[in-house]
């Protein structure tokens, strides 16, 4: 436990942005703050000590089976070792550029039709239906359809992930859109903007902060279907063939190493997509 | 100077620039008729403040006459004067109004790309509105960062870039703190001095219309019509010391026993 969020029980959170006060100021930093800040970023490390912590004892009083659990030194090595003289970079970079792959038509398809979409409520009205039944449908349960059109190949992989994050990044979009205020399009109008040019600078940007959690949410369900679209639809690269090739050859280090790769996949991009975000849309709820 | 009650149509006042004429104006809400057969003139070259009971359609006569929102009913007539008249308009909601991805700067730009201004043509007329406006704070910084009075300063100057002959105000003071208010009621008046721009002014504040106003337009409760249209025209700039001189009281103390009788009505 951090001593001085101990001390000081109030600041246990961790301040997202923290130089930046709530009415815009930006703040002249004692350096007790910057302690401070320094605690704060520190204690988002006490749960993946305390995580390493309970695995390594589990593994060294043999609480579960040794064949099923190695311990988090020997599944750490196991990374290492694969990142310096095996496979796993390959694999890594196969399921990010499967991803970078869906990611990109998610966007070029949803993005565009979502505008469209929620430039009119009436219009909206007539596919809700349709975007909602697609969106709640469990998209393993399209594989087959997608295995029939499109191959076993990468096309079939990218493609079904796409088309999941696809239908959030519309939603989204449609959304944002829709929710746009009607005084800043109204000011936009009043100081004679055509249609078109209150569309490209206002309501663009008005849809921008949905339009990020789209993205930021389509991404990692890209990711989560790409890995198990590897697993189980031919693939011979990538992080979810990985797993499963080393589950089924009991090399449970590397499986258990692997996962732990992906979970740093998936968090990171969730983090520099909030990143983006913060920095993109720098004024979203001011 | 006419401070009698009348409900008729009141007399134009006549300046150079002619009257802002609404005639036969109806419009209604659902089933509430806010206007139904509404006749008014309002001045040009003047400022001129609306006022009246709750409900009686302030903002909404500012925003069909601004354009905003189409009439059911009834004509409008700007006064052109050979050219259609150039408005602008300032919202009560400045945080709305103005766009936070662009900086306070590039606010100001975005009526003037519209109006095809080149990029030095626009510096230029920037610097002489933040100098006209005498605006102190840092353009280059977004709205988000700026106290309100500084915001809707903003807006105010984003409004007068491309020199409009009639600038419509929503209740420009109610989102603001007194010591806001009293600085940009003397902004505006400033703006009216240097210009000549007419301004029509949604106001629920009394004391806030009559410093600021030429003539003040007192509604009635819905179906709404005139009132009266009160004069005041103490000498310009007007300052705190009119607040407490005769004349002054003498108006606000006429447009309040209106005001009385017509909610009451």
């Amino acid at each position: 436990m951090n001593p001085d969020v101990a001390r000081n029980p109030t600041e246990t959170y961790v301040d997202p942005d923290p130089h930046v006060d709530a009415d815009g100021g930006v703040h002249t930093r004692s350096s007790t703050a910057l302690l401070r800040d320094a605690g704060g970023r520190l204690a988002v490390l006490v749960g993946p000590v305390v995580l390493f912590a309970v695995w390594w004892i589990a593994a060294a009083l043999d609480l579960v089976s040794e064949t099923l659990l190695p311990g988090p030194v020997e599944s750490t090595q196991a990374v290492w070792q694969a990142a310096t003289t095996g496979t796993l970079v390959a694999d890594l970079q196969s399921t990010i550029y499967r991803m970078l792959g869906a990611l990109f038509l998610a966007t070029v398809i949803g993005v565009p039709i979502g505008i469209l979409l929620g430039a009119s409520k009436k219009v909206y009205r007539r596919f809700e239906f349709i975007i909602d039944f697609f969106r709640s449908t469990p998209v393993t349960a399209i594989f087959p359809m997608f295995l029939l059109i499109f191959g076993i190949g990468d096309a079939s992989k990218v493609a079904i992930a796409a088309f999941a994050a696809g239908l959030l990044v519309l939603f989204n979009v449609a959304y944002g859109v829709m929710s746009a205020l009607p005084t800043r399009k109204m000011a936009a109008k009043v100081m004679g903007a055509s249609r078109l040019r209150v569309l490209r600078t206002v309501t663009v940007y008005e849809a921008l902060p949905q339009t990020f959690v789209g993205l930021r949410t389509g991404v990692s369900l890209a990711l989560v279907v790409i890995v198990v679209a590897e697993m189980f639809i031919g693939a011979d690269k990538g992080m979810g063939y990985r797993i499963i090739n080393a589950q089924q050859t009991y090399n449970l280090a590397d499986m258990y190493g692997s996962i732990l790769v992906a979970g740093v996949l998936g968090y990171s991009v969730n983090a520099l997509f909030l990143k983006l975000d913060n920095y993109l849309v720098h004024w979203a709820g001011r | 100077m006419s401070s009698t009650e009348t409900f008729a149509p009141p007399a134009p006042v006549d300046t150079d620039g002619g009257n802002i004429t609404i005639t036969g104006l109806r419009k209604r809400f659902g089933n509430k008729t806010v206007f139904d057969g509404f006749d008014a003139a309002i001045p040009k070259g003047r400022v001129t403040s609306i006022f009246g009971p709750n409900g009686c359609g302030k903002s909404t006569l500012l925003n069909i006459v601004a354009g905003l929102i189409p009439a059911d009913a009834g004509t409008i007539d700007l006064g052109r004067n050979g050219t259609e008249p150039r408005t602008a308009y300032v919202f009560q909601d400045y945080r709305a109004a103005l766009f936070p991805w662009r900086t306070a700067y590039k606010n100001i730009a975005y009526p003037l790309q519209i109006a095809g201004y080149s990029k030095t043509e626009q510096a230029d007329r920037i610097d002489e509105l933040a100098k006209m406006l005498g605006i102190t704070f840092d353009l280059s910084a977004h709205p988000y960062t700026f106290s309100g009075g500084q915001q809707q300063l903003t807006a105010v100057a984003r409004s007068l870039a491309i020199q409009p002959d009639i600038l419509f105000l929503d209740e420009p003071f109610s989102a603001l703190d007194y010591e806001m208010t009293l600085s940009l009621r003397d902004k505006l008046q400033e703006v009216f001095q240097a210009t000549g721009v007419t301004m029509v002014v949604v106001s629920h504040d009394l004391e806030e219309a009559v410093y600021l106003s030429d003539a003040i337009l007192l509604l009635t409760k819905p179906p709404t019509q005139v009132a009266s249209l009160l004069e005041y025209d103490a000498p310009r700039p007007r300052t705190l010391t009119d607040v407490a001189s005769d004349e002054f009281n003498r108006v606000k103390a006429e447009a309040l026993r209106i005001f009385q009788s017509e909610v009451r009505r």
